[in-house]
């Protein structure tokens, strides 16, 4: 007797099990950023995925092979630009390594109070979206006000609010004015209240952690090998931090916490960046109340541009400017790699200068770039909406990414 | 009594339980202030914009209240950040999955023509591939810039003629670009 | 006993006497030139010996100097111990003509996307590379844009006017 299927022939047996494929295309409301991937899911589980970049190459590296290194600064901001402060100051700070020359102690402290302003800015994206994916908008609105009072703080300094552009090699363009004073006093007295408020919203909300706990983990040995770096290998629990491993711009003179996770799942990254935003403002702290007197810049009259007022009242100051801007100094022959650590973890710098005026080779060491390889294997067995809320909190910015 | 701005009513001849005016001056300005953008952002531009629809600038008193990711059901494809060259076929999907009447805005520098980004890599301009309505310079705009590039589509929303996505300029502007 | 430049360069040269070309400081780091055809053994062993341990992979690229015939492209590791924050720069210089060489991505994982992108940049081809193909530039491009050969801009543009570039 043959034997008769009771579910009839269109029943598909479990052997011959088919794969959807779905394609988490460049653009899309939930990926931050141009990036694709395509998915194999069963289901709702994935089976793989396969990541394509590249959609928002602007070929930085070639780009900065043209320009001499004053014009190489608004290519930098570009990078992450979320925290476009760290990008000039490391690229000001790796030719100041290239140059030798070293800065007073008021531009080092004035540079980690910008810097550390850009952190909290970039933080503060971060896991404003993250809590905007997973269905809490409020801490969003809130959380971008906050943006807009960092924005004006850096206006007063350089002008701009988003790719700044800031400071020059050997340290800023002006001092701090008193209205900066002003506006950090208020931003520093008003902002941990705000902040205690956002977190008071989300950190211990039941359903955000049911979403969010055991999600897109990875375990520490992986991390290294991936070369992780920042936010998202402190959450897997390796204590790596630029700040203190190789210290720049007295970092070593401030007295801060490096938060470290254990599981590296979305949970331990979100209150990573939490505790970070705490322990930037320590430091911000720390650095202003101990603003020490001096020159906003060293004196190396080769390289820093001269005084506005000079600029526009005498004409060798303007020809002096002009040749500066337009790479009519040389940089002396020399390669270095620099390293800072910004607020996804170390961007370095790697410049080989052939005495020319601008620079032979200039690779940027791009932590979004060398972590998002990873992502396939962290997301590998969750369901797709794990994948959205794990891809939003590895703060993968598109720029930064494709270079 | 608050002293919000509500948008005025045509010109029309009013009376008991009726107004009467001309139809493509209401339609107009019910399509002026209910666009639906599709915020196509890509780069640094798009932290701009991501300002522009917090509380701040608030992007939403305008009418783009809800953001469509899906191209099917926008009015306004807002470009918003570098368009490379790997992402062009991309773009133009998108354009050409949205219905008429359609929009297009490119925000910032990049978008408009390329940049600062004269390489190989960067689309010069989206212009290349569809056509577009307003222009915003900057890089990146700020907020207010780009809220002004929105007002400007609103002024181009208000006086369009009906009849224009049937007429044979538009048809041939379409063909330029290769779009059917 | 924590790393440092000589103890460094005497392991490397006691294991690998015929490989260690050039070594030299630059800017207190240490800076080996090795010879491209011992580069997986070199890196495997400062990654697995007991005493090297750099676990730590930070960069991974590579420079094109067309002037230094037959040496054309150097592909340069900069790796990290972790434990001792000792760094190190490697450099191993292929020809142009045939830029072959191993892959590192079996010894850190994280080198799998940097060499695509180095691939995709100077058209160094990674022996053993799970997926080697680019990675930024769109598909169908035939160049390696990065080699000094290569211009910037787009030379199919038409709408450039000469006149204002200063051309």
């Amino acid at each position: 007797m043959t034997e008769q299927s009771i579910f009839g022939e269109d029943f598909v047996k479990p052997e011959e099990k088919q794969y959807n494929t779905l394609n988490l295309g460049p653009t899309h409301p939930a990926t931050h950023g141009v990036f694709q991937n395509i998915l194999q899911m069963d289901g709702e589980i994935i089976i793989s995925a396969e990541p394509t970049i590249g959609y928002i190459h602007r070929a930085f590296e070639k780009l900065a092979e043209r320009r001499p290194f004053y014009q190489v600064t608004p290519i930098t901001d570009r990078l992450n630009y979320c925290s476009s402060p760290i990008n000039n100051i490391g690229w000001h700070l790796t030719v100041e390594k290239l140059l030798n020359v070293s800065t007073p102690k008021r531009v080092d402290y004035m540079r980690v109070i910008i810097m550390e302003l850009a952190r909290i800015a970039d933080h503060l994206v971060c896991n404003a979206v993250l809590g905007v994916d997973s269905g809490a908008l409020t801490g969003f609105t809130y959380m971008f006000q906050e943006r807009e009072r960092i924005y004006d703080l850096y206006e007063e300094i350089a002008g701009a609010r988003l790719t700044t552009n800031i400071g020059r090699v050997g340290g800023f363009e002006r001092d701090f004015t008193p209205r900066f004073h002003e506006k950090l006093k208020e931003f520093l007295a008003g902002f941990p209240k705000r902040f205690e408020e956002f977190d008071s919203l989300i950190t211990r909300n039941r359903i955000f952690m049911d979403r969010v706990v055991n999600v897109g983990p990875i375990s520490a040995e992986k991390a290294l090998s991936y070369s992780f770096a920042g936010p998202n290998l402190r959450a897997a629990g390796v204590d790596y931090d630029v700040r203190v491993m190789n210290p720049y711009c007295s970092y070593q003179d401030f007295d801060f916490m490096i938060p470290v996770g254990t599981h590296g799942d979305t949970f331990d990254r979100f209150v990573v960046r939490q505790n970070e935003i705490r322990e930037s403002l320590k430091i911000i702290n720390q650095a202003y109340n101990n603003l020490p007197e001096g020159n906003f810049h060293a004196d190396c009259p080769e390289f820093y541009l001269p005084k506005k007022e000079d600029v526009y009242n005498s004409m060798e100051a303007l020809i002096w400017h002009f040749k500066i801007v337009m790479g009519e100094v040389d940089l002396p022959a020399g390669e270095v790699y620099h390293s800072v650590e910004g607020a996804n973890g170390e961007l370095g710098y790697y410049l080989i200068s052939d005495g020319g005026r601008t620079p032979y080779r200039l690779h940027f060491r791009r932590p979004s770039f060398i972590y998002y390889q990873a992502y396939p294997e962290m997301i590998k067995g969750q369901m797709l909406s794990d994948a959205i809320l794990t891809l939003s909190s590895m703060n993968v910015i598109a720029g930064e990414l494709d270079a | 009594m608050s002293d919000l701005k509500l948008v005025e009513a045509p010109e029309g001849i009013q009376g008991e339980g009726f107004f009467a005016t001309s139809l493509n001056k209401v339609i107009g300005m019910a399509r002026a202030n209910s666009m639906w953008p599709l915020p196509f952002a890509t780069s640094c531009c798009g932290i701009e914009f991501m300002a522009t629809m917090g509380s701040n600038y608030d992007l939403a008193r305008f009418g783009s209240e809800r953001m469509s990711f899906s191209p099917r059901q926008a009015d306004l494809l807002m470009v918003m950040g570098t368009i490379a060259k790997k992402m062009g076929p991309v773009l133009r999907q998108v354009y050409e999955q949205m219905a008429e009447p359609r929009w297009v805005i490119a925000v910032g520098a990049c978008a408009s023509s390329g940049g600062i980004f004269d390489t190989y890599s960067v689309l010069q301009g989206i212009d290349k591939i569809i056509p577009v309505d307003v222009y915003v310079p900057g890089c990146p705009p700020r907020p207010e810039q780009i809220i002004d590039g929105v007002m400007r589509i609103q002024d181009l929303v208000r006086d369009e003629s009906l009849r224009r996505r049937h007429s044979p300029e538009y048809k041939q502007l379409l063909a330029s670009y290769g779009i059917v | 006993m924590a790393l440092n430049n000589d103890i460094v360069l005497s392991r490397l040269q006691e294991k690998f006497p015929d490989a260690i070309r050039e070594a030299y400081i630059n800017f207190d780091q240490l800076n080996i030139e090795i010879d491209p055809a011992h580069n997986a053994a070199i890196l495997r062993f400062l990654k697995e010996d007991e005493e090297m341990n750099f676990n730590y992979l930070t960069d991974l690229t590579a420079v094109h100097m067309p002037e230094q015939t037959g040496k054309e492209i150097g592909v340069i590791y900069h790796i990290h111990n972790l434990y001792d924050n000792y760094r190190l720069r490697l450099k191993a210089w292929i020809p142009e003509s045939e830029p072959v060489i191993a892959t590192a991505s079996s010894i850190w994982l994280g080198a799998n996307w940097m060499e695509r992108e180095t691939y995709d940049n100077f058209g160094v081809r990674f022996d053993g590379h799970p997926d080697l193909r680019r990675i930024l530039n769109v598909d169908h491009m035939e160049i390696f844009p990065l080699l000094k050969q290569y211009p910037l801009e787009d030379s199919s543009r038409e709408d450039k006017d000469d006149r204002f570039f200063g051309r």
